[in-house]
């Protein structure tokens, strides 16, 4: 059997903008994926608890409150404090592209800003994934 | 860099949360280094009690977990939750949300949730859920829930693999009857009416204690018909002691040691019929001969019986 | 022969002749919504509309045609552009900004912690201050924000739910500080906890104790605050979520009578509060549809107003309601264009006739608005009101057959939304079963799916494409220093105020929470005492527990 890509989607912070993030789940597991979704208010802590727990490949973070700045990079910090840095971690959201790319050396691969197709947000999963030491396991 | 199963292992024995979710991938992904990773684990199996939780969609069965889970933390036993939701049969994906309804126990050390798709498996419970059990079982938790969504034939599965089920169903017209006709009845140790703060749950109860009368009592257990508001959490205490007073019963009774032993004979059967099958098939090289007989059956001249016949008289059995 | 039978049968020659060589381009000829435009209407469209009875006149009963007699004619719109960030020492100077150049009322946008209820220094604050709004949490905040603006003569509209009688109660504290009693303020609380179960989700308590706070704050301003709206009841937010117009229309009516239901339950007189209840919809792209569904809306809330819940006062009829372009449909993509979707949208909530209006500045999908795309916006509104013409006469759309069937679809889409609703045992229990959750949510990737296969297009998204465009417009940019500032802003305040009373009057709230009486009188101590909108959170919780997210998947 094919080795399902695991996707966690999580809305940190503490704006309850979801339309974004139900349609990329949405997508996702349309792609083949599965994805888990942990819902609203999420603080980085309990979104890397997840993603440990969930033994996920892809960790998409959806936020339009602007906290961006302060809570992705916080994301990638835990994960990388339980030892887990393998996985890939992206962003969507109302993100500037001058933060998207200060955001990217904190560890953030990737900002898919408004207008993006789903399509692909899920070609560059599956692009990541294919060449992953994840892929294997 | 490669997979080191031993020092993966090593990681999961000193209680490394990162190495037990690692773990239940490889299993769950039937990876080659999973018969090792069973095979090393299995002496520290055999401790953990599994409850079952299972009931039609939207009865409320992840949040009565989430409040069971922070009951039994409440004895400082150490849980693991497993949530199953079917596989899109169109995409192959899954969309699991049963995370958002534990957000009590979801920042706990001693609790870890483990969402599954049920995969290429036919019924409700994914195709490794046992197995992901066994890993949890010998990461040293105390109870182990299994949750599975759906009224359907599949869930009956769910009976095997735990020591205690608990049904959930709602108010709702019609759900009872459901239930029966789904088989629920027969596999529940406990039913729990939730959302029973509807006007329909007095009905509903009674309907279900009129068909668990006909029921016979097990062992000395009679199912009990509970009354739960899950967004409240009303009703869990007496659910979790029933729970408890169930699980004591299956313990004492020495019940819960004649159902690993015929676990324990399953699997070996599994295993090696499994195996023959492999080798014989392998070994007969039957796929070719399949291909063969298929195109001469599509021809019109021979029939799947005939063909299978052929067959087995060509590899000499 | 009927007018409608010697129409069809001539239509029908028509489309005979039309035939050979009417081939359509590939296009879904629908709505933005999905709902199926035929190539053209006719009188026999609206063969059941009788004027008298479905339209009337402007100010009169069932106001489909608007609520005043005179409408733009009297007097246009309140052009009232929502706006906040950082502290409220920058915000009160953006406020001065707009009124100098002609915006003839304010809107406040808060930032996240202080709508979710948590005080600039809370860890949940983190990264969140001043960031998509104003940060206020303490009614010292409050009188920064206001600094210079006199409150008897701007009325000031507040997007705050959860926290709104708090916020009520700081502006009314800023009101009596500058001299101005609570009866000659004027102004709005959004308020509406309900549209935020189903959409926004910035939520911080269950159901029912919300509901107590918002008949609280309806009874207690009838009294008090007696040109005060108590409630913005929100398609806004449904609609961003995904909604389509139907169900915008449908979820947003159903809850308001929810409103009226729970005010009339609370021993109010509808005719009371009623006239108090507002609205606030969403102007998205699809032209008719939008005004055909402010039109809808009015004849709904009026007949079932008068007719089932018995009011008797022609203003507990009126729907009257502000609109707001729509966020979800601007583009990051060439943003410049987004100028010419805020000037349709804003075109068609004028034609629908709305009361106020709040155009999208085109850089809101980068980041919170410039000054300068903010001016642009609001120009937008003027150069509606002043240049075009349209508000030389009254709903000018009226008895265009396509227009005219649209409205009546729609008010029937949104009854059997009614229907089913009430099926369910009313709205809060849809919520609960995540009914409107459900179908904003499959609306909004229905959509999507369509963008995807180019089956809706979306200029500069999915079509006409500027491959490796450079943005060009400038961003604003919120200092990190704001937020080091307003902690210690908020800090400073517990060193210097009287503790001693800011304890006794939270404690006397705490209690009042668990008894029947009205919260406000006493949140108005709390606030008085200077204690933060954290503090005065914090208790309730203790109160009324905290909702959890309906999961849908």
């Amino acid at each position: 059997m094919e080795r399902k890509v695991r996707v966690l989607v999580a809305k940190p912070g503490l704006d309850g903008h979801d339309r974004g993030a139900k349609v990329v789940a949405s997508a996702l597991r349309d792609a083949g994926m599965e994805v888990i979704y942990t819902g609203l208010h999420q603080t980085p802590e309990m979104i890397v608890e997840a993603a440990v727990q969930e033994d996920v490949d892809v960790v998409g973070l959806s936020i339009l409150s602007g906290a961006h700045m302060t809570l992705l990079p916080r994301v990638v910090q835990l994960l990388r404090e339980k030892g887990v840095d393998d996985v890939l971690v992206v962003g969507g959201g109302i993100i500037p592209e001058a933060d998207a790319e200060e955001l990217a050396s904190a560890g953030i691969a990737r900002i898919f800003g408004p207008g993006c197709p789903t399509s692909e947000i899920a070609s560059y999963i599956k692009d990541w994934f294919e060449t992953s030491e994840r892929a294997g396991v | 860099m490669p997979l080191d199963v031993q020092t993966l292992l090593k990681r999961f024995r000193e209680g490394d949360r990162v190495a037990l979710s690692r773990v239940i991938s490889l299993v769950e992904n039937d990876h080659p280094s999973s018969p090792v990773i069973l095979d090393t684990l299995y002496p520290f199996t055999g401790k953990a009690l599994r409850v079952g939780v299972t009931g039609p969609p939207g009865a409320g069965k992840s949040t009565l977990v989430d409040h069971v889970a922070a009951r039994m933390r409440t004895d400082s036993q150490k849980v693991g939750i497993v949530a199953v939701d079917p596989t899109s049969p169109f995409s192959g994906g899954a969309l699991l949300g049963d995370r958002v309804r534990m957000s009590s126990v979801n920042l706990d050390d001693g609790v870890f949730i483990r969402s599954m798709a049920s995969r290429g498996s036919s019924g409700g419970l994914a195709w490794k859920t046992f197995e992901v059990c066994e890993v949890l079982d010998a990461f040293g938790v105390d109870r182990i829930i299994v949750e599975t969504v759906g009224v359907g034939q599949g869930e009956l599965e769910i009976a095997d693999e735990a020591h205690s089920t608990v049904v959930v169903l709602v108010p709702e017209s019609g759900d009872g009857v459901q239930a029966m006709k789904a088989g629920l009845m027969e596999i529940g140790d406990i039913f729990v009416i939730n959302k029973s703060d509807r006007e329909s749950a007095d009905t509903a109860r009674r309907m279900l204690d009129s068909a668990l009368e006909l029921k016979p009592v097990k062992n000395g257990w009679r199912p009990p018909v509970l009354s739960t508001v899950a967004l409240k959490g009303e009703g869990v205490e007496e659910l979790h002691r029933k729970i408890e007073e169930h699980l004591r019963l299956l313990v004492t009774s020495g019940s819960i040691q004649h159902r690993r032993m015929e676990g324990v004979r399953a699997k070996i059967v599994e295993i090696l019929r499994n195996r023959i099958i492999q080798s014989a098939w392998e070994r007969n090289k039957l796929g070719r001969l399949i291909d063969a007989e298929v195109v001469s059956v599509m021809a019109g001249g021979s029939t799947p019986y005939k063909s299978a016949a052929e067959i087995l008289r060509k590899t000499g059995q | 022969m009927s007018d409608c039978e010697k129409i069809r049968e001539a239509g029908a020659k028509w489309r005979e002749r039309l035939r050979p060589s009417a081939t359509e381009r590939d296009a879904l000829f629908e709505t933005i919504s999905g709902e199926p435009v035929r190539d053209l209407y006719t009188p026999c469209d609206v063969e059941g509309l009788d004027y008298e009875r479905d339209l009337g006149f402007p100010g009169q009963f069932p106001f489909t045609r608007g609520i005043r007699n005179n409408m733009y004619r009297g007097r246009l719109w309140t052009m009232r552009q929502f706006s906040g960030f950082g502290t409220a020492m920058d915000t009160n100077k953006r406020y001065h900004f707009l009124l100098d150049r002609g915006q003839t009322g304010l809107s406040v946008a808060f930032h996240m912690p202080t709508i979710m209820g948590y005080d600039s220094d809370h860890p949940r604050s983190l990264g969140e201050v001043g960031r998509c709004g104003v940060a206020i949490d303490s009614l010292e905040d409050m009188e920064v924000l206001f600094d210079r603006i006199p409150l008897d003569r701007v009325s000031t509209s507040m997007t705050i739910n959860a926290p709104a009688s708090i916020l009520l109660a700081f502006y009314i504290c800023v009101a009596e500080k500058q001299g101005v009693s609570s009866d000659k303020i004027s102004g709005t609380i959004q308020n509406d906890i309900l549209k935020e179960y189903i959409a926004q989700k910035t939520w911080i308590f269950p159901p029912e104790p919300s509901m107590r706070i918002i008949t609280d704050i309806m009874g207690f301003c009838v009294d008090h605050v007696p040109r005060w709206n108590t409630i913005s009841i929100s398609g806004y937010h449904i609609r961003e979520a995904g909604s389509t117009a139907a169900q915008e229309l449908a979820f947003t009516l159903a809850d308001g009578f929810a409103y009226v239901e729970a005010g009339i339950k609370a021993g109010l007189d509808v005719d009371r509060f009623a006239p108090r209840l507002s609205f606030f919809f969403n102007a998205h792209l699809d032209f008719f549809e939008e005004t055909a569904k402010y039109r809808a809306a009015r004849r709904i809330w009026a007949r079932e107003m008068k007719e089932k819940y018995k009011a008797k006062k022609p203003e507990s009829w009126l729907l009257r309601f502000h609109t707001q372009t729509a966020g979800c449909s601007l583009t990051a993509q060439q943003p410049e264009n987004n100028i010419v979707r805020t000037a349709y949208e804003a075109l068609s909530a004028v034609l629908g006739g709305t009361q106020s209006l709040h155009t999208n500045s085109m850089d809101e999908t980068l980041a919170l608005p410039s000054e300068k795309a903010a001016q642009i916006a609001l120009r937008t509104q003027q150069i509606i009101a002043c240049e075009s013409g349209v508000a030389n006469t009254i709903d000018p759309l009226a008895g265009s057959y396509f227009v005219e069937a649209l409205t009546e679809r729609l008010e029937k889409e949104a009854y059997d939304y009614f229907d089913k609703i009430e099926s369910m045992g009313g709205v809060v229990k849809a919520i609960d079963r995540g009914f409107f959750q459900k179908e904003i949510a499959d609306a909004a990737y229905e959509y999507q799916k369509k963008i995807e296969q180019k089956k809706a297009i979306v200029v500069g998204v999915n079509e006409y494409v500027i491959e490796d465009e450079e943005i060009e417009i400038p961003i604003l940019k919120i200092d990190p220093e704001v937020e080091r500032i307003q902690v210690g802003r908020v800090r400073a305040l517990r060193e210097k105020r009287d503790n001693g009373l800011v304890k006794t009057r939270l404690e006397a709230l705490k209690k009042a929470a668990a008894g029947p009486d009205n919260l406000m009188p006493l949140i108005l101590e709390a606030a008085r005492a200077y204690a933060t909108l954290g503090e005065i959170i914090q208790v309730l919780k203790e109160v009324f527990g905290e909702y959890k997210e309906r999961p849908i998947f």
